[in-house]
């Protein structure tokens, strides 16, 4: 994973949350406490300021992972803040713990993936089939080790990660929610899509498109 | 003494919370972290640590953490990942409600109690409910003191 793959990626994806952060946060409104997009959206404004204002981008991949990850650590709230932040750190670790530039990228980044994914599970509590984050990222995860292994490369693993992410995402409106907020509406939360996988999904497919464009 | 910690989605509820501590127990160190590192709702793990880490400074006996929302304790869990040893052997965090806990955790603590008291105080019964015992538990309003019996 390369440190331009990771700021184009980071770039793309503060976009697309604040063109999606209305949508996000009715999501959110309907089962949760509606700030789900006006959080994301402040924090990756703050990582977008923080890339543009530190000369990070001359970091390499590992550290603005880090950087990213106590940014949107400080500065979401909610509880998605803390899991998206201790995703993005556990996914820096990951990578700097790999030897630089052993093996296939696609590799590399789905072990920093499957890492970020670990993390956010732990942390959370939760498995996938609870209305979560992970009803996206663990299919997303699992098809990206599926075509790192059999020799895809990293673009188009990850265009599969994030349609494996996004049949996820879809596949958790009839679920019944039994983590975080939206567990307190008990069965009226069946119905609805649950926002923490579709704002999943969303970073997925900026981490795709970033990578299709050659980042 | 031992010190205590709030941590919440909003600062302003625990500014009020901490005068009215202060009002309880003059000399207790109380430190908030509440909202994000820009001031709004939300939890913040750097702003977590960063009060644990002063109080701690100030109070070598250790702190108790209250929380608001179950969401805090997430936030809450990744500022204790980076405390050292050292500093996490004194830290406990209570499961009692933010306010009646934290008001019994107050005054267990400036009465000199051990960190395990003062999580102890926070999380009786007593701790989270605060109405007398002949209300009705079914939450409607109680018949009013005028037909009650004087004891």
């Amino acid at each position: 994973m390369s440190r331009a793959l990771v700021v184009a990626w980071f770039r793309l994806a503060a976009s697309r949350v604040a063109a999606e952060r209305v949508h996000l946060t009715d999501l959110d409104a309907a089962i949760g406490d509606g700030d789900h997009g006006i959080n994301l959206d402040r924090g990756f404004a703050a990582l977008e300021a923080r890339l543009s204002a530190s000369d990070a981008s001359t970091e390499a991949a590992g550290p603005l992972l880090a950087l990213a990850g106590r940014t949107l650590t400080g500065t979401v709230g909610g509880a998605s803040g803390a899991l998206y932040g201790r995703a993005l750190l556990r996914a820096a670790a990951a990578l700097d713990a790999w030897p630089i530039d052993a093996g296939p990228p696609a590799v590399r980044v789905a072990a920093a993936l499957r890492a970020a994914v670990d993390g956010i599970a732990a942390l959370g509590r939760s498995r996938p089939g609870e209305k979560t984050m992970l009803d996206a990222l663990v299919p997303a995860v699992e098809a990206l080790e599926a075509a790192a292994t059999a020799g895809v490369g990293l673009a188009v693993a990850l265009r599969q990660a994030a349609h494996a992410a996004e049949a996820g995402a879809r596949a958790t409106r009839p679920l019944l929610a039994t983590k975080g907020r939206a567990s307190y509406l008990g069965e009226r939360s069946i119905g609805h899509l649950d926002p923490g996988a579709v704002s999943s999904t969303l970073l997925l497919e900026a981490l795709a498109d970033a990578a299709a464009s050659g980042a | 003494m031992v010190a205590l910690v709030l941590v919440g989605h909003s600062l302003e509820l625990l500014h009020g919370l901490q005068a009215m501590l202060a009002q309880a127990a003059p000399d207790l160190l109380v430190r908030v972290a509440g909202g994000t590192d820009a001031g709004a709702l939300g939890t913040s793990a750097p702003l977590i640590l960063d009060a644990v880490r002063s109080v701690l400074a100030a109070s070598p006996e250790g702190a108790v953490v209250l929380l608001d929302l179950g969401s805090a304790a997430l936030a809450l869990e990744m500022a204790l990942d980076d405390l050292d040893p050292s500093e996490r052997a004194v830290v406990r965090v209570s499961r009692g409600a933010l306010v009646e806990g934290a008001v019994r955790a107050a005054v267990e603590a400036a009465g000199g109690g051990s960190l395990a008291s003062v999580v102890s105080a926070s999380e009786t019964p007593a701790g989270r409910d605060k109405l007398p015992d002949d209300w009705p538990v079914d939450g409607t309003a109680p018949g009013g003191l005028a037909e009650r019996p004087v004891r």
